[in-house]
């Protein structure tokens, strides 16, 4: 059927299946990629355009239906000669954007409501947006964005030296906000093959495959596990324990078993049940219970007892210490699966290209997955090379392999282009989760407050393959403590195997999870003396100069109690505003809650290295070959700023490429906030080896200004002015390195497990409905001690990101496989559930870190779910043992706590 | 590759339907329900059809045209008594579900957490149903007979949805209860239609959404809230008996049990909430 329609003012046709969706007529035939598709289930609203209009989710239009009408989509939005539209300005300027998958959807979604209402309040712009879910922002800045949008937008364009603490726009923002930005999906090429998993419909058991030639008439090839080289991934080195394609038995649902490879049409129309598979299901181990039973199956025949891992610290005498302790807390908290529902789902796509192997991929690791596919391949590592596109989200789940071994060996059997993208169930049940935790915790204090002794056991289910479970089970008793001085420690952290999800990497890495326990027990040994919860805090808090109970003395940059002293002013005022709230009855109830959190940056007791480089090439371009890619929070800018410094020209003047391997240096995985640190520092580094390369030609000392005008470079000094023409010097090339110093930790945890920390204090106040178990989080004021903001948008959008993520782990989050694997039974916060958020950024300096700056992206959503906690038991005398606090689990705590009479 | 139509006239579509097909309207349930896979079935598109959309006045009342939109309801201009289903229309998923979904599509996807269930209950809605053979009409409560199942008989489509005028002044209101503040599968909802002379309730419609495979009218409640004051008082008429026709589950959204209770308080506040 033909279909004719208006395009972005233009007329169009378009030729196919009328039942085509118009998200898939866009991206796949009219090469309009700026609408991205997050679910096609009309849950996300990434794919978000005008139709006649009327924003409508383009996954749920039938091209049948768009003859005679007009849709308008992003790439409509900028002016004809590229003038972006006021709207899009807004975006830049408020940092609206994080990773850009939503924001072709927002902006269309606003769109709609601007040309109603040119300057909507915050009510309505969530009304009008409240159908797109964000993951990255915490919504502040789209709704700021949208309200001023009719207001003209002040662009800051810091001049050189003065880029470090400046409200730069994101280097990459332009492309994310006119749809130009190209994600894993957006750039397959048109002849490449498609790959569709057909995955495991059970959590354990043992299959056979039956004859595939049918199926391969039909298809290019059918891959299983025999057409693996080396079938088993995993972060270690020494734990490949996961299988690209199953072989003969399953370990979780949605578990891949087959990899079908044909045209696009061709994979998506053959059923699993086409598919000659004979399975023989047997009972799953879920749970930490089942697995440690001693009955229990063995999840991995080589693992006894299905233990991945344990491991501890130790410092004083715990066992002594409690006896000397004038209150003692103890407590058991549970958490479940939590997924990461970043937008965008895996995607990729790979070609051979002569005995090399390129892959085109959505990721927070390249060299990791570089390192992995050579290994899976059995390929030399440097024929393979990783080309990240940009990253829709990932959160920590996409540093595991997804779509990248399949493509990979499709691509190189075959010598085709092949590509995968993951559809929403597919990737909910098929990547990471962050690990279900069950955190024993017991905490004593003298009579005057000071803690004197902590025991903490942390248990984690880590699903059916060992991913970063390691990672989890180590970090976890290094901060299970809390940010506070505690002389004597027994922490534990222990990881088993069970036949739910892998655990793996999860924004925090555990230790959200273990602050919902340390933060519960600081509230009450408050509550038992008397004494006011902030203070307590305060009076624990560790400072500079203190020890840590892995035996480091904390010589700079640990904030937290300025931290609790800028919450001081809200904490008080807030208390007795609920109290003059409550006391007018009725059934919402208010209380203010406090978590403290801290978090090593970087890898724990691991050499974790970046490598950057600048590049000034003869014709004058500046260039920074950046590793460390930027999955939203914002390193390609962060960076830029660094190096725009320590060179001393203008950011504005730099050129950026990212992530690929074949032509940027190591610089580690996006995870364990350490880009900011860690890249950052070498980033500092590569600008001053320019810088000094530069001077050195000019014969110029230390504090010479620098300019740059095509090939000129013009080098300034008391007066004199000295020009270096480029184009008879060559291409210069600056380079900056830097690994963390860490110790190892010994078999009592002692050393030095990171250079350095990252501390915050927040506060949030909630209301509670008491007869329904609702909460409506009112506001959270969120102090981070950062270090140094090298950008302050771009640490707000981190802190309120990862709020809006600590709300959802506290209140409405929970991964069941086979049950929450799309988006409307998996909840997230949208736009009404994340409340007006205030950051205080504290800067107490990191001497090691690039101009004094430490890391944010994780801290963000550590603190959170505790705050959020105990203001709810403030409000209502519930302490939540089990997260989320689901509306029905609230309500019957409530209940319970009636009844018992409390 | 399967068949689509998509007709501009009624008489079309049923001529179709004659034979198995699938009706397709707004497509918020028809493409979720087939993701990452190629639809091959034969289709009627029934969006193309005038006679099926809009709202209008009758004689008797209100013709909801079937594919009338959310959004199309929200923004008519209709008199108090389509207040609740208003109020339900803006909880509809977000703009764009509202924006695309319809009216009949919501009753006919039979989904027990259908939004629009309760209200159009509440209305004492009745289904106008045609073939190419009859045209009927069904009330609400017998057209939807169970968990993803209608009265809708092979060869039939729901051309509209029909609202008597109530012969008093009318008001009704509706609430819905979730876990999160936009698109959110309801843990249970509840919708009230009060006629009203004299200060006095004259007539009551109540009916409750996801505590059963079918929302249903609370008839004893209705019963109860006759002849009262129209005043905050009415809550205190609900009783837990009244909830007897409810028969609600535990799932991942909620235990029974405190649905049965969250209903009680649903409806006090919403009856308390009509109250002047």
């Amino acid at each position: 059927m033909t279909v004719s329609f208006m395009l972005n003012g233009t007329a169009a046709t378009w030729m196919g299946p009328p039942v085509t969706r118009l998200s898939a007529a866009l991206r796949d035939d009219l090469g309009l990629t700026g609408t991205k598709v997050g679910c096609e289930a009309g849950d996300c609203g990434a794919c978000t355009v005008l139709l006649d209009g009327r924003q409508v989710c383009s996954c749920l239009v039938a091209m049948g239906q768009v003859e005679g009408c007009a849709v308008e989509t992003v790439e409509g939005l900028a002016a004809d000669d590229g003038t972006l539209a006021r709207l899009q300005k807004s975006f830049l300027a408020h940092g609206a954007a994080q990773c850009g998958i939503c924001t072709p959807g927002m902006l269309m979604a606003a769109e709609e409501l601007l040309r109603k209402v040119s300057r909507p309040g915050r009510g309505e712009v969530e009304d009008a947006l409240g159908g797109v879910l964000c993951r990255c922002t915490g919504y502040a800045k789209i709704v700021d964005a949208v309200v001023a949008a009719a207001d003209p937008t002040a662009i800051v364009t810091p001049s050189a030296g003065a880029a470090v603490g400046a409200r730069l726009v994101r280097v990459d923002g332009h492309a994310k906000v006119t749809g130009l930005d190209v994600f894993g999906a957006d750039g397959v090429p048109p002849d490449a093959l498609w790959i569709r998993v057909v995955r495991a419909p059970h959590a354990r058991g043992r299959f056979t495959l039956g004859d595939m030639t049918p199926l391969r008439r039909r298809l290019a090839a059918v891959l299983t596990a025999a057409d693996v080289p080396f079938n088993g991934f995993g972060i270690y080195p020494d734990i490949k324990d996961q299988p690209v394609l199953a072989d003969g038995i399953v370990r979780y649902r949605g578990e891949a078993v087959v990899a079908l490879v044909g045209e696009h049409a061709t994979v998506l129309s053959i059923r699993d049940d086409e598919v000659p598979i004979d399975w023989a299901p047997e009972p799953p181990v879920m749970g930490i219970d089942a697995a440690t039973a001693a009955d229990a199956p063995l999840i991995q025949a080589d693992k006894p007892k299905n233990l991945l891992l344990e491991g501890g610290v130790r410092h004083g005498d715990a066992t002594a210490a409690f006896a000397g302790c004038a209150a003692v807390a103890e407590g058991v908290f549970e958490t479940v699966f939590v997924e990461h529902a970043y937008i965008e789902p895996e995607a990729g796509w790979a070609q051979r290209v002569g005995d090399r192997i390129e892959i085109h991929v959505t990721t927070q690791t390249p060299y990791m997955d570089r390192d992995e596919i050579a290994n899976v391949m059995q390929l030399k590592p440097e024929n393979v090379r990783i080309v990240p596109t940009a990253c829709g989200g990932g959160f920590g789940g996409k540093l595991d392999l997804s779509v990248q071994p399949l493509v990979a060996v499709a691509a190189w059997l075959l010598k085709r282009t092949v590509a995968c993208v993951y559809t929403r169930p597919e990737s909910m049940a098929a990547s990471t989760k962050r690990h279900p935790a069950r955190i024993s915790a017991k905490f004593g204090c003298d009579a005057t407050g000071r803690l004197l002794a902590c025991d903490v056991t942390a248990t984690f289910d880590t699903g059916a393959y060992a991913s970063w479970g390691p990672t989890v089970a180590n970090r976890v008793p290094v901060h299970a403590m809390g940010p506070y001085v505690v002389p004597h420690v027994r922490t534990r952290g222990e990881a088993y195997f069970t036949n739910g999800p892998p655990a793996g990497a999860f924004r925090g890495f555990g230790v959200p999870q273990a602050a919902i326990a340390h933060e519960a027990m600081m509230d009450e040994l408050a509550d038992k003396l008397g004494i006011d919860r902030l203070e307590f805090r305060h009076r624990n808090a560790l400072r500079t100069g203190d020890t840590t109970a892995t035996g480091q003395v904390l010589a700079h940059s640990a904030g937290l109690a300025q931290c609790l002293e800028a919450l001081r002013p809200h904490w008080r005022r807030t208390q007795d505003e609920v109290v003059a709230f409550n006391e007018n009855g009725g059934m919402r109830r208010r209380g203010v809650g406090i978590g403290c959190m801290w978090y090593g940056i970087g890898n724990t007791s691991m050499s974790n290295p970046s490598c950057i480089r600048i590049g000034l090439s003869p014709d004058g371009t500046l260039t920074l070959y950046n590793g460390a890619v930027d999955i939203g929070q914002g390193s390609n800018t962060i960076l830029t700023q660094i190096a725009a410094d320590a060179l001393g020209l203008p950011a504005a003047q730099f050129a950026l490429v990212s992530g690929d391997t074949d032509l940027t240096a190591d610089a580690g995985k996006t995870s364990a906030s350490r880009q900011t640190f860690v890249s950052g520092r070498a980033a500092e580094g590569a600008g001053r080896d320019l810088r000094q390369q530069i001077l050195r030609l000019a014969n110029a000392g230390p504090d010479a200004e620098l300019s740059l005008d095509g090939a000129r470079l013009t080098v300034h000094e008391a007066g004199e002015v000295r020009v270096i023409d480029l184009a008879t010097i060559g291409s210069l090339t600056g380079e900056g390195r830097f690994d963390p110093p860490t110790t190892p930790l010994d078999a009592n945890g002692q050393g030095i497990p990171y250079a350095t920390y990252a501390f915050a204090a927040q506060m949030a106040e909630v209301e509670v409905d008491i007869e329904l178990g609702t909460v409506r989080v009112l506001r959270i004021v969120a102090a981070h001690d950062v270090g140094r903001a090298i950008n302050p948008t771009l640490v707000e959008g981190q802190i309120e990101g990862g709020i809006a993520q600590g709300l959802g782990l506290a209140l409405m989050e929970e991964f069941l496989p086979g049950r929450t694997e799309n988006l409307h039974d998996y909840l997230i916060p949208t736009f009404g559930d994340v409340p007006e958020i205030e950051c205080i950024l504290i800067e107490d300096r990191e001497p090691l870190g690039p101009s004094g700056a430490k890391g944010v992206g994780e801290p963000g959503l550590v603190a959170t779910a505790p705050a959020i906690l105990g203001a709810i038991h403030h409000a209502t005398g519930v302490r939540a043992r089990r997260v989320p606090l689901l509306p029905h689990r609230l309500r019957e705590a409530i209940v319970g706590l009636k009844g018992t009479g409390a | 590759m399967g068949e689509y139509i998509r007709p501009s006239r009624l008489e079309e579509a049923l001529s179709a339907l004659a034979r198995p097909h699938t009706v397709l309207a707004g497509g918020t349930d028809f493409y979720p329900a087939r993701v990452g896979r190629t639809i091959d079935e034969d289709i009627v598109d029934v969006t193309a059809i005038d006679a099926l959309r809009g709202i209008s006045a009758t004689a008797a009342g209100w013709r909801l045209g079937a594919t009338t939109s959310w959004r199309a309801l929200i923004e008519a201009d209709l008199p108090p008594l389509f207040d609740g289903l208003k109020q339900a229309a803006r909880e509809v998923g977000g703009r764009q579900i509202q924006n695309s979904g319809t009216l009949a599509g919501n009753l006919c996807n039979a989904s027990p957490a259908a939004d629009g269930v309760p209200g159009l209950l509440a209305l004492g809605a009745e289904v106008e149903i045609a073939s190419r053979e009859v045209i009927r009409r069904v009330p609400l409560e017998r057209f939807i007979t169970g968990l993803r199942r209608t009265d809708l008989r092979p060869g039939e489509l729901v051309v509209a949805l029909h609202v008597a005028r109530p012969t008093h002044p009318a008001r009704s209101a509706f609430l819905k209860l979730g876990a999160r503040r936009y698109l959110v599968i309801s843990i249970a909802m509840a919708a009230a239609t009060l006629e009203v002379a004299e200060g006095r309730v004259a007539a009551a419609r109540v009916a409750v959404g996801a505590c059963s495979a079918v929302a249903q009218r609370l008839v004893a409640l209705e019963a109860a809230l006759v002849g009262a004051p129209l005043d905050r008082s009415l809550a205190d008429r609900v009783d837990p008996t009244h909830l007897g026709p409810l028969a609600p589950i535990d799932d991942l959204r909620g235990s029974a049990d405190y649905r049965r209770q969250s209903v009680l308080v649903l409806l006090r506040r919403l009856l308390a909430g009509l109250a002047p």
